[in-house]
């Protein structure tokens, strides 16, 4: 807890390096994009590239606030942004001859979106307030299982008549489209604002209270119930922003949302650090970076290189991370640990 | 009449669910956790099966045989490697090194054997005609074979040594331990037993579909979890139960076309009912936290 | 934290005129056949410090977990200030004013040892979550009050130096003051210290005894205390109740009750 008694804008938005990497990126991309170095065709960064690592970024860091902040294990992220896509496609092609802007259009879709997944968000967090750990995951898992399994099957009028294909509306985007990862960066700034000013906050000392000791936390007069159906609202809520925006590049469809697709955002979050923002930024930018740059290598058979990659980052990074063997190891990578063995030493000579 | 041959074939599918639920009620009233690489096994035991079925040996008794010993070794192995290390971590980071697990298993899978189904014909089977009705003789086997298995595991588990210790480790971990009793063998063994049960439900999987892919576990294993938490998580009779409802159910919403399409949806839609309704399950016991 | 008397104006009576602040009946609860807890009574005074005593196993701790949601009673009710919390949830109970530590520590090892005050003191400082997500005045407002406050206690409490440090990092002795700490910001009308002295060497006990006397002035405070300590149970309790297997063995006055035949027998053995 750093003492910060006067507060000021400044060092809150200046003092923060998640919001700096991700204002680096937009200025940066966006003057480039505006001056034509880059475009569809450059290689190595497109803004396709730039609005996945954005719709990435913003899932990965709402999943970290389940996962990282609350402790709890949600495998169903992919299912809310499925909802918010749906909702949000439905939105763009309904509102098409409706609503002359564009963004507008847009913002409207996207909030509608997020509001769809924030409300299922809320439903599934229903079991979270009665069930721990293990069987919460299994309930996510069954939850995006239960989306994908409903939504293959509707048909929507001239919009979707073979839902297990998707739908398609990126015709409907070209007002915006090139500037589409620019709005999804500053969708990321929205996201890591809301989610860091939680954690650092009294409801964000709460959910830290709930993870550590849930049954000191209730006798402490913390509202258990109120916490964990809140938190998997809000992540739903920004899972259903990164669908709209995911709904806006390409198509939707159900075989894209699965639970291998929730796995790959939880494994961003365990490689970038359970709890840190700008952690899941980074491994947002590596993984999605790489899965690009990788895609016409690892085709075919070869694709099952890559899940061998993220088994092993889970199952390595579990092991360092919680395993009681390595607790003196931990200490000793410590930042903060060298920092004040550095001190001492200062302090002694 | 074709009520009756659904039934059949929703008890044989419950036999196989029960099978694997079995794998992971004891491994979750045992070693306390949720091992989602379980499904998993069932996958590498088919292709066990393949590989000396349809490639080297060809004698698919002995593939048997084979599958279950190369499952047991896997399943001890993932214990001792990947699990036990995290004895006493927090329960988030066990489930997330077993959900490592299970990608891990497929995606090796997939390195040798490709995502392409794999043929796997153990044995040639006729149908048993009978009253007009017509029923699967792999069906039958299944359901006597998954009878024999559960009893057997049932005595094992009540009567003989090693299946008290596993009794006396679910009810309190501590306590076993001062007892004399050694934990982290008693755990090894309920991960083996375990992954034998997979393999043999990956026979019966064959039976019923004779192909295989990286995948082939993953929806089943997923299933049989939730058979497991139907009957009541930690208890034996309870995965049985829990797999053969299930077995049924989903047997039976199969059979209309309207509920076809939605099959897997509603075996969710039973876990998240009865996770609301009952957490404990129909046989589970309810358990206090100690403050 | 105040001499609040409208706290107090519903509590009910004993013989003598006092005010009640805990008033338990026939508590009892039943884990499969066991009875833990069967007929407990308690009429604890505005102010005091009751002692509840007893071997290990004789239903202390499950006292106490009735008196804090934890458990649902089997039969019997309990009333604080005389309003009825028998069955509510934890979180109701502590709202209501009573508040507890544990036999085991439970810090919160994840926050500071500011925060794990600052926690305590959540219940009654109102920010919504809007109001801090979007950083409106109102959560800088009361973000200065949460540290204001919370330091005042951590001063009363000796842990004011200690207050960035991480709760997992404190020695023992100090981590059970911050459990106390914690406690007393939700502002409780009765405090539950389940074996605060438990693990502590003479020198951290007689210490300790000088903050809870500190606290029962400085706030207030009705205090139950569960304790296997003779020298701090003798040192500061009024009156005691001795439990064993789940049923009162005995109480009244602390020397009285010290003093019994029965409680000996029961400690000592024949």
């Amino acid at each position: 807890m750093k003492s910060k008694k006067n507060f000021d804008w400044k060092t809150l938005l200046l003092g923060n390096k998640s919001y700096l990497l991700v204002a680096f990126i937009t200025i940066v991309t966006g003057v480039l994009v505006g001056v034509g170095v880059i475009t569809k065709r450059t290689p190595i960064i497109t803004p396709d590239l730039l609005t996945q690592i954005a719709y990435t970024m913003i899932m990965v860091v709402s999943l970290n606030l389940v996962v990282g902040f609350l402790g709890e294990l949600s495998l169903g992220h992919a299912g809310f942004m499925y909802i918010g896509a749906y909702v949000a496609g439905l939105t763009l092609y309904y509102t098409h001859s409706l609503i002359p802007f564009g963004l507008l259009r847009f913002l409207i879709a996207m909030l509608l979106g997020g509001l769809a997944a924030m409300l299922f968000g809320f439903i599934v967090g229903l079991p979270a307030l009665r069930l721990r750990g293990d069987y919460l995951a299994i309930v996510t898992l069954a939850f995006g299982e239960i989306v994908r399994g409903v939504l293959k099957n509707i048909t929507v009028g001239d919009m979707i008549k073979n839902p297990a294909v998707g739908f398609n509306i990126k015709d409907l985007t070209t007002s915006y489209s090139k500037y589409l990862f620019l709005i999804a960066f500053i969708l990321v700034i929205v996201t890591i604002f809301c989610v860091q000013n939680i954690a650092k906050s009294k409801h964000g000392r709460a959910i830290t209270a709930i993870k550590d000791n849930e049954i000191a936390a209730r006798s402490m007069g913390v509202n258990i119930t109120y916490y964990k159906l809140i938190v998997f609202a809000i992540a739903a809520f920004f899972a259903g922003v990164a669908g709209a925006i995911f709904a806006n590049y390409t198509t939707v469809a159900p075989a894209i949302f699965d639970y291998n697709y929730s796995i790959e955002f939880l494994v961003m979050v365990v490689l970038g650090g359970m709890g840190s923002v700008f952690g899941s930024l980074i491994s947002s930018i590596i993984i999605v970076f790489l899965n690009v740059q990788l895609r016409s290598l690892l085709t075919g058979n070869l694709a099952g290189l890559k899940n061998l990659v993220y088994a092993l980052i889970l199952i390595i990074m579990m092991i360092i991370n919680a395993s009681p063997k390595f607790v003196t190891l931990r200490e000793k990578m410590n930042w903060s640990y060298v920092k004040s063995k550095l001190q001492s030493k200062k302090e002694k000579s | 009449m074709s009520i009756i041959s659904t039934l059949i074939n929703g008890l044989s599918m419950g036999a196989v669910y029960a099978l694997i639920a079995l794998g992971y009620t004891m491994v979750y009233g045992i070693a306390k956790m949720l091992n989602f690489a379980h499904g998993d096994v069932i996958m590498v035991g088919s292709y066990v099966l393949f590989v000396f079925t349809m490639k080297s040996i060809k004698n698919p008794f002995l593939a048997i045989l084979l599958a279950i010993l190369f499952c047991v070794i896997l399943g001890v192995l993932v214990e001792c490697i990947a699990y036990r290390p995290l004895r006493g971590a927090p329960s988030l980071a066990v489930l997330i090194t077993a959900i490592g697990v299970s990608f891990l298993l497929q995606s090796v899978a997939q390195l040798i054997f490709t995502v392409t189904p794999k043929q796997v014909t153990m044995f040639q089977f006729n149908s048993i005609e009978f009253n007009g009705l017509t029923i699967k003789t792999e069906s039958i086997i299944t359901l006597v074979v998954g009878m024999i298995v559960m009893i057997a595991l049932t005595v094992f588990v009540n009567k003989s040594k090693t299946g008290r210790a596993m009794l006396a480790v679910s009810e309190d971990r501590g306590a076993a331990q001062l007892m004399g009793i050694n934990v982290n063998r008693t755990i090894v063994i309920t991960f083996a037993i375990g992954s034998a049960l997979a393999a043999v439900a990956s026979v019966f999987m064959l039976f019923i579909a004779p192909v295989t892919d990286p995948t082939l576990g993953a929806m089943p294993g997923i299933k049989a979890f939730v058979a497991a938490v139907l009957g009541g998580i930690g208890s034996i009779p309870g995965a049985m139960i829990g797999g053969v409802i299930l077995g049924i159910v989903e047997q039976f919403a199969l059979k209309y076309e309207f509920l076809a399409s939605y099959s897997d949806a509603i075996v969710f839609a039973i876990l998240i009912l009865v996770l609301l309704v009952k957490p404990s399950g129909i046989l589970g016991k309810k358990r206090h936290e100690k403050v | 934290m105040s001499f609040d008397e409208k706290l107090y104006e519903n509590c009910p009576l004993d013989a003598e005129g006092n005010q009640l602040v805990l008033k338990a009946d026939h508590l009892c609860i039943q884990f499969g056949g066991l009875k833990a807890v069967d007929d407990l009574n308690l009429s604890i005074k505005k102010g005091e410090l009751y002692g509840l005593i007893g071997p290990n196993g004789a239903g202390k701790t499950t006292a106490f977990n009735i008196l804090t949601g934890v458990y649902k009673p089997t039969s019997g009710r309990f009333f604080l200030c005389g309003k009825d919390l028998t069955g509510k949830a934890p979180l109701e109970i502590n709202r209501s004013g009573i508040a507890r530590t544990f036999q085991n520590i439970r810090l919160f090892n994840n926050l500071t040892v500011l925060e794990n005050v600052m926690v305590g003191l959540g219940n009654q400082i109102e920010c919504s979550m809007l109001q801090s997500m979007l950083r409106l005045p109102r959560h800088f407002k009361t973000e200065s009050e949460f540290r204001r406050r919370a330091m005042e206690l951590l001063e009363v409490f000796g842990l004011a130096e200690f207050a960035d440090y991480l709760a997992q990092n404190l020695p023992y002795g100090k981590q059970r003051k911050l459990e106390i700490a914690r406690a007393m910001a939700t502002n409780p009308t009765l405090l539950l210290l389940d074996e605060p002295a438990a693990g502590m060497n003479p020198n951290e006990t007689q210490e300790l005894m000088d903050v809870i006397s500190f606290i029962r002035q400085h706030f207030g405070i009705t205090i139950l205390l569960i304790e296997h300590d003779m020298r701090l149970v003798a040192g500061i309790c009024e009156r005691l109740t001795v439990l064993n297997f789940g049923t009162e063995l005995a109480k009244g006055k602390t020397a009285d009750v010290l003093n019994d035949p029965e409680v000996i027998k029961a400690y000592i053995g024949e």
